[in-house]
């Protein structure tokens, strides 16, 4: 490939990309959050079923900073944010790329309700800065922010798009295959859509629902088709906790996957965290929206491929 | 045998004994879910097509088809008809069978033409084909900004987006897989 001509092409989106990570910042900084950096190579992580690292030198690149950000928050860092580079192996796609950048912000005192608030906030706050109005055309179409956002239950979600109910879905199986082809595709188009209360089965490390123990706290947000964000009112329950990751184990080993060292570290400071709510939003895909652009690929400065 | 993570267009794979082509690719996984793997297929036999989903531990046969070096003669009608240039012997292939070859035929061009037993199904081409500008805007001096892109058409009536400085009459070198350009060839 003509490499000057490409990359030369991008560089509109990168400068719409490095205004809107400059935007973030002082976003939070007036939020009075503090930014911080953790360690992307790091021993262990919270183990996740279906999110595989990259190995190095017998630690992992993490696959988000999560685990490291909880510590500091049951330390006494009440409002914390990163923005930081991730690696996932064997993800690569249009919407994918091995080598990621999250922004992961987390709150005490806060559940997941109030969470979504706040991302409704940060967009609002982007949109502003970015586009000087409260409407993203992506593709063709136009995405209204202006309040209120669309909040739909998964189970809800299920009822209206889905031939099958979650329920269902859980027991064939399908879970996944129905929310990517009938169910994602409808979220978000007109404005922004929170899909809330995730099957406690597909929720790692977050709270169930007070009141209901077959559902979690956890919200995903969607634009413009694109799943964006994923959030939890965190789970602090130590021993919930340990149960959830050894359920984890069991599923990545049932796949033949490697199971991975407990995190105790994080486990141990688990019972002096506050009540808090946490998310990680995909600064790659936010920036695609903000570009109007089709793949990953055109947000990026080099894919693996080009190196 | 192919897994999951080989799937992308225009693999061509087995199922129930016969060969498909997957025509639409896109790899997609839902927050904290499964790896899936959404095909278009189409029966290379039949030309029926259907949609499925794959995942990570799924594996593939490779589609049982021969592939022999041919030459493109000509196009008569709806056929394009193809040459073995040791044996002589032709074959017909359908514009339906062509597909998207055909924005790249230039006469003469060697391409590996598939076989299912005796029947010619389809053809692969070279990865990377040139072919010459034959309607292309003049380059405004001045336009030197790197990224600039205008549209062109080639010799074979495909049109694609190449850097401004492309001139009619000027050869470019097209990824055949992609549909997109690669570079300008100097004679």
């Amino acid at each position: 490939m003509d490499e000057r001509w490409l990359l030369a092409r991008r560089k509109d989106n990168l400068k719409t990309r490095a205004r809107m990570i400059q935007a973030i910042r002082q976003f939070f900084i007036s939020r009075d959050y503090l930014e911080v950096e953790t360690p992307i190579r790091v021993p262990t992580q919270a183990p996740e079923a279906h999110i595989d690292p990259l190995t190095s030198e017998g630690w992992f690149l993490h696959t988000s900073p999560e685990l490291c950000m909880k510590r500091l928050l049951a330390a006494g860092y009440p409002r914390i944010f990163q923005i930081a580079r991730c690696f996932r192996a064997e993800e690569r796609g249009a919407l994918h790329i091995s080598e990621f950048t999250l922004l992961e912000w987390y709150r005490s005192q806060i559940d997941y309700k109030a969470m979504m608030e706040e991302c409704e906030d940060l967009l609002l706050y982007l949109a502003e800065v970015l586009c000087h109005e409260n409407v993203i055309t992506y593709q063709g179409k136009e995405i209204v922010l202006e309040r209120p956002w669309e909040r739909i239950s998964v189970r809800d979600a299920f009822e209206r798009y889905s031939p099958i109910t979650m329920e269902e879905a859980l027991e064939q199986d399908r879970f996944d295959e129905i929310m990517v082809s009938h169910i994602e595709p409808r979220l978000g188009r007109k404005r922004p859509t929170f899909l809330y209360d995730y099957p406690a089965s597909l929720a790692a490390l977050s709270r169930l629902k007070k009141g209901d123990p077959t559902l979690a706290e956890r919200f995903e947000l969607y634009m413009g088709g694109l799943e964006l964000a994923n959030a939890f009112s965190e789970l602090t329950d130590c021993d919930e906790q340990k149960a959830r990751f050894a359920r984890e184990q069991e599923h990545r080993r049932k796949m033949g996957k490697p199971p991975y060292p407990e995190p105790e570290r994080f486990l141990a400071a688990l019972p002096h965290m506050p009540e808090a709510s946490g998310i990680a939003l995909g600064v790659d895909r936010l920036a695609m929206l903000f570009t109007d652009s089709k793949t990953i690929d055109d947000v990026v400065t080099f894919t693996p491929e080009m190196l | 045998m192919y897994s999951a993570s080989d799937l992308r267009k225009n693999l061509k794979i087995q199922i129930e004994g016969d060969p498909y082509v997957i025509t639409d690719f896109q790899f997609v996984k839902p927050g904290k879910g499964q790896s899936l793997y959404r095909c278009k297929l189409k029966n290379m036999v039949t030309g029926s097509q259907f949609e499925r989903t794959f995942r990570s531990v799924d594996s593939f046969e490779p589609a049982n088809l021969q592939e022999k070096n041919m030459q493109y003669l000509y196009k008569e009608g709806n056929q394009y008809c193809f040459m073995d240039n040791e044996t002589y012997e032709q074959v017909y292939l359908t514009e339906n069978q062509v597909g998207e070859a055909s924005n790249f035929l230039i006469d003469n061009i060697e391409a590996e033409i598939l076989f299912f037993g005796s029947d010619a199904l389809g053809v692969t081409l070279p990865n990377f084909v040139d072919l010459t500008a034959t309607q292309a805007d003049p380059w405004v001096k001045g336009d030197t900004a790197a990224g600039n892109s205008k549209p062109i058409t080639v010799e074979t009536g495909y049109t694609l987006n190449v850097p401004s400085f492309i001139e009619e009459g000027e050869k470019i070198r097209i990824d055949t897989r992609t549909g997109e350009y690669v570079t300008r060839v100097k004679e």
